[in-house]
C-alpha cells in the first residue's frame, strides 16, 4: 500500500472452508483509501471469496476483520451495505424485465412522503447518473432488451454511485468493448482520487497492470505476492499465479508441451466469419478430421455462444459454416446433428434426463437410426449397454434412472449418448470441469480413442489444463475475436494465459 | 451443474428405491388416483343401489366419452409441460362447422353452405387442424406461452363459432357422425368405442413410438432435448395440432350426441378435460403420466359426476365438491413431482 497511509481495511489470517475444502487459508489483505487494488489468480484461487467476505455475502470465516480500526462482522450484505462497502458481482445481479432506471435505484426508489415511488424523479436521476459515465440510453427501456455488456456497465454505473467508500468489482470487463474499459478505468480513477478504495479483480493482467496501484496474487487459497503495479510485468504475475514448478501440483501443465503438426487429413469443420451481436467478432477456424482443436478464453470471452453456433442453438449474424465441404446453416440443434454435429454442454442439467433411465439418455440422439416409427426398446437397451461398458460407466446397469449415477458416471451417459454412430464433429464444452483427478483421466482418454477413430473434435475450456491435456491445436479467444492460434510449436500455461 | 456436488455425492449413497415404503412413494402418481376412483366407487356403490348396476355402467361410459377424446390431445400438450385451453372452443367451432356445411331443415335460420357428408366433415377437420397450426405457430416461431396463446385461441374459436350460428341452433350433421356420435352397436354406444379406440391409439404413440419418447423427454427435460439434437419446436408444435384435431373431433362427434350445435355449447368440457389429465396423475410440469392415468382420470370424474347425481345432494353443493377433489388432485399431483424429484436427485 502507498506509503504513509493507514488501512481503513485490514484482514488478518483469513480462513475459509466450503464443505471441507479450504478456499482461504490464512490470508492477510489490508486496502487503504483512495488506492485501487488489483488482484489475480486461476479460477479457485480463493481472490472471489475473499472479496465476497468483505462484501458480507460469506459471514462464516474465521480470522480478524478490521474496519477503520475496529474488528467489525457483517452478517449479511446488507450489514456491509451500510458500512459502505459495495460489491459488483461476476454473474450479473441485474432485473432483466425491470426498466433501466429502476434497476439504478433497485432496493433504494426515491418515494414522496406518502410512500408513492417517484417515478419521473428516478427516470431523470438515473439518466443523469448515467450520462456521468457516458452511458446514453433511455432510463425506461427494459434492461433486459440491452446488449449484456451495456448491462454489465448499468450495473457497475449503479455500484459506483451509490457513495460507497469501498467497492469491489469481480470481473467487470470480461464484456465490455476496448472504449468501454477506458471510460471505466477514467471513472475508476477519478473516485479514487476522491478517496473511494476501489478492489479490482481481473483475468486480463494487462486491465489490472493498468489502472491498479498494488497487486495482490492468490494462488491455492493463500496470497502469494504483492507488489507495486509499476514495478512488475506480466510475465512475473503470470509466473506467481501458477507457481514455479516446484510447488505446482502434478497437472499444471508448467512445462512445455509439444502440439504437433497438422495432418494432411481434410477439414471437416470449416468456420469463417462469424460474428454475433456484441459476443463474436470475425471468428474463422477449421477442424480436421482426427484433430483437437481447442479453443481457449476466460469467461465471458464468446466461447459458449460460439458452441451453440455449431449446434445450431443460436444463428449467427454474419459468417458461414461447413461441415465436409458443404455449406450449412442449421436452423436447429436437429439439423445440426443430421449434419454430423455431436454436442455436450457445459452443465449436466442441460444435456441429461435425471428422470429417465440411463439407456433413454443414451439413445435419445440415435433413435431416428436404431427405430422407425416404432421404438425397439431392446436394441435401445443394447446400444446403451455397449456404451455403459465401453466408458465403464458405474453402475454397469442401463435401467437406472440417471439421477442415479454419481456426477463423473452422469458426464460419460452424456458422451455416451453420441458415440454409438459417431458423429463427424463433436463439440465439448468445459468437458472436464468439477472432475476428480480419475473421472477427468476417463475422459481424456475418452476425447484421445475418438480422436483416434477420425473425428474432428472441438474443445472449449476457461481451465487451460483442460485445454492443454487435449487439444492438437488450440486458438485462443478474447473478447469474441481469434486473437492467437498456437500450432506445431511448443506452449506452456504461461504462454496461454499470456495469449489470453 | 456441474460443479461441486459429482466430488461429494457418489453412487453408493445413491440406491435405487428398495423398501416398499419408498417405491410406494415414488409411483404416487400412479396410485394415488387409482385407489380415488376405488374410495369413489366404493362410497356411490354403497350409497345408492341405482349407481352399481351395468345400466349406469354404460351412462358412466357414455358420459365421458366426449371429455376423453378431447383429453387424449390434451395429454400430449401437458405432457410436454405446456397448456392447451382452447380445447373446449375449438370443439365447438368444429361442431358447428360440420353441420354448417350440411344442408339444415328449412326452419332453421341459418346461411349455411350445404355440402356432401365427407366434404363437410374433412372441411370441419381442416378448420380445427388450421386452428391447431395457430396455435403451434404462436407458441414455436412467435414465442408466446401456451397459455396465453390458447386463451386467445379459445376467444378465436368462440368468435368463429358464433359468427356462424348467429345464436341460432343447427341440427343436422353428416349421417356419418351423426351414427358415431348417437347411435349404437351390439349395445355399445359407437362414442363409446370411438372414444376408446383414440384413447388406445394415443396410448401406442405415446408409449410406443419415436414421437412419443421425444414428447416425454421434451418434457421431462425441454433444454437436454435440444441438446439432444431434437426438433423442440416441431414436437411442440405437433402436439398443440394434435390437442386440436382430437378436440375437433370430439366437438363433431359431441354436437351429433346432443343433437345440436349451438353456441358455447361445450363450455364445461375445458375444465373436465384437464381435470380428467391431471386427476389422473399426469403431471403438470410435463415428462410423467400418459394416457393410462388419463383413463384414470376419466373415470374418476365420470363416476363423481354421475355419482353425485345418484345420491341426494343438494346440486348447487355438487359443483363445490367437484372443486374440492380437484384441488386435492392438484395437490397430489405437485406433490407426487417433489417426492419423485427427491428420489431421482
Amino acid at each position: 500500500m502507498p506509503q504513509g497511509r493507514s488501512p481503513i481495511l485490514e484482514l488478518h489470517q483469513i480462513t475459509k472452508a466450503f464443505g471441507g475444502v479450504e478456499a482461504l487459508r490464512g490470508v492477510d489483505f489490508a486496502l487503504s483509501a483512495g488506492e485501487i487494488h488489483g488482484l489475480v489468480g486461476e479460477n479457485g484461487a480463493g481472490k472471489s471469496t475473499l472479496m465476497k467476505i468483505i462484501a458480507g455475502v460469506h459471514a462464516e470465516f474465521s480470522g480478524r476483520f478490521v474496519l477503520d480500526g475496529r474488528e467489525t462482522r457483517f452478517r449479511s450484505v446488507r450489514d456491509a451495505l451500510a458500512a459502505g462497502i459495495a460489491m459488483v458481482h461476476q454473474e450479473l445481479s441485474v432485473v432483466p424485465d425491470l426498466s433501466v432506471a429502476e434497476n439504478v435505484f433497485l432496493g433504494a426508489q426515491p418515494t414522496s412522503r406518502l410512500g408513492f415511488v417517484q417515478w419521473r424523479r428516478m427516470a431523470r436521476e438515473a439518466g443523469e447518473q448515467l450520462r456521468r459515465f457516458g452511458i446514453d440510453v433511455d432510463p425506461l427501456a427494459r434492461l433486459g432488451d440491452l446488449p449484456i455488456g451495456l448491462q454489465q456497465l448499468i450495473e457497475i454505473a449503479r455500484v459506483l454511485s451509490s457513495g460507497a467508500r469501498i467497492i469491489i468489482l469481480d470481473e467487470p470487463t470480461s464484456a465490455l468493448s476496448p472504449p468501454e474499459v477506458e471510460r471505466l478505468f477514467a471513472t475508476l480513477r477519478r473516485l479514487r482520487d476522491a478517496g473511494t478504495s476501489i478492489v479490482f479483480i481481473s483475468h486480463f493482467i494487462e486491465d489490472i497492470l493498468r489502472v491498479s496501484d498494488e497487486v495482490t496474487v492468490f494462488r491455492n487459497g493463500r496470497k502469494v505476492a504483492e507488489t507495486e503495479a509499476a514495478t512488475t510485468t506480466k510475465a512475473a504475475l503470470i509466473e506467481a499465479m501458477i507457481g514455479s514448478g516446484r510447488e505446482a501440483l502434478e497437472e499444471t501443465y508448467t512445462d512445455a508441451i509439444r502440439l504437433p503438426s497438422s495432418g494432411d487429413q481434410p477439414a471437416v469443420l470449416k468456420v469463417s466469419g462469424v460474428s454475433l451481436a456484441r459476443s463474436l467478432r470475425d471468428v474463422s477456424f477449421d477442424v480436421r478430421a482426427g484433430e483437437v482443436l481447442g479453443i481457449y478464453g476466460f469467461m465471458g470471452c464468446g466461447q459458449s455462444e460460439l458452441a451453440r453456433i455449431l449446434f445450431g442453438k443460436l444463428r449467427p449474424d454474419h459468417g458461414t459454416l461447413a461441415v465436409g465441404g458443404n455449406r450449412k446453416n442449421f436452423r436447429s440443434t436437429a439439423d445440426a446433428r443430421r449434419a454430423g454435429i455431436a454436442f455436450v454442454p457445459e452443465s449436466r442439467r442441460a444435456m441429461l434426463f435425471h428422470q429417465e433411465p440411463v439407456y433413454k439418455n443414451i439413445s435419445i440422439s440415435i433413435l431416428d437410426r436404431i427405430s422407425s416409427l416404432f421404438l425397439k426398446p431392446s436394441r435401445e437397451r443394447a446400444v446403451a449397454a455397449r456404451q455403459v461398458e465401453q466408458l465403464q460407466i458405474r453402475p454397469p446397469t442401463v435401467e437406472l434412472d440417471l439421477g442415479m449415477l454419481s456426477g463423473g458416471n452422469q458426464q460419460k451417459v452424456g458422451l455416451a449418448k453420441w458415440l454409438s454412430y459417431p458423429p463427424r464433429v463433436l463439440v465439448l464444452c468445459e468437458p472436464t470441469r468439477g472432475m476428480d483427478v480419475g473421472a477427468k483421466n476417463d475422459v481424456i482418454h475418452i476425447v484421445r480413442d475418438l480422436r483416434a477413430r477420425g473425428l474432428a473434435i472441438v474443445v472449449l475450456s476457461t481451465e487451460p489444463e483442460t485445454v492443454l491435456s487435449l487439444a492438437d491445436r488450440i486458438i485462443v479467444l478474447k473478447r469474441g475475436a481469434v486473437v492467437h492460434e498456437f500450432a506445431d510449436q511448443t506452449i506452456s500455461k504461461d504462454r496461454l494465459l499470456e495469449a489470453a | 451443474m456441474v460443479t461441486g456436488d459429482s466430488a461429494t455425492v457418489s453412487a453408493t449413497d445413491r440406491k435405487q428405491p428398495r423398501t416398499i415404503a419408498a417405491m410406494l412413494r415414488s409411483q404416487m402418481r400412479n396410485i394415488a388416483p387409482f385407489l380415488t376412483l376405488i374410495f369413489l366407487t366404493g362410497f356411490f356403490a354403497i350409497a345408492s343401489p341405482s349407481f352399481a348396476t351395468l345400466d349406469n355402467v354404460g351412462n358412466i361410459l357414455t358420459q365421458v366419452s366426449v371429455t376423453g377424446i378431447i383429453a387424449v390431445g390434451l395429454t400430449f400438450v401437458i405432457l410436454c409441460a405446456e397448456i392447451d385451453l382452447s380445447v373446449a372452443s375449438i370443439a365447438n367451432v368444429t361442431g358447428i362447422a360440420v353441420a354448417y356445411f350440411t344442408q339444415q331443415e328449412t326452419y332453421v335460420n341459418i346461411a349455411n353452405i350445404p355440402v356432401p357428408g365427407w366434404a363437410a366433415i374433412l372441411l370441419a377437420l381442416a378448420l380445427c387442424a388450421m386452428l391447431g397450426v395457430v396455435n403451434a405457430l404462436g407458441l414455436t416461431i412467435i414465442g408466446i406461452p401456451s397459455f396465453i396463446m390458447t386463451l386467445a385461441m379459445m376467444q378465436i374459436a368462440a368468435g368463429i363459432s358464433a359468427l356462424l350460428v348467429r345464436g341460432q341452433i343447427a341440427y343436422k350433421v353428416p349421417d356419418i357422425v351423426a351414427t358415431f356420435g348417437s347411435s349404437a352397436i351390439g349395445g355399445i354406444p359407437w362414442i363409446v368405442i370411438v372414444a376408446a379406440l383414440m384413447l388406445l391409439a394415443g396410448h401406442i404413440v405415446l408409449g410406443y413410438t419415436r414421437f412419443g419418447r421425444y414428447v416425454y423427454m421434451v418434457g421431462g427435460n425441454r433444454e437436454a432435448a435440444e441438446y439432444s439434437g431434437l426438433n423442440v419446436n416441431l414436437i411442440l408444435g405437433s402436439v398443440m395440432v394434435i390437442s386440436a384435431i382430437c378436440s375437433g373431433i370430439g366437438g363433431m362427434l359431441g354436437v351429433a350426441h346432443f343433437g345440436s350445435a349451438q353456441q358455447n355449447e361445450f363450455d364445461t368440457y375445458l375444465l373436465d378435460s384437464i381435470a380428467a389429465v391431471v386427476v389422473g396423475g399426469t403431471s403438470l410440469f410435463g415428462g410423467r403420466g400418459g394416457i393410462g392415468n388419463t383413463i384414470v382420470g376419466l373415470f374418476v370424474l365420470g363416476v363423481l359426476n354421475n355419482g353425485l347425481d345418484h345420491v341426494n345432494i343438494d346440486s348447487f353443493l355438487k359443483i363445490l365438491i367437484r372443486g374440492l377433489i380437484l384441488l386435492a388432485a392438484l395437490v397430489i399431483n405437485v406433490y407426487a413431482q417433489r417426492l419423485r424429484a427427491r428420489v431421482a436427485e
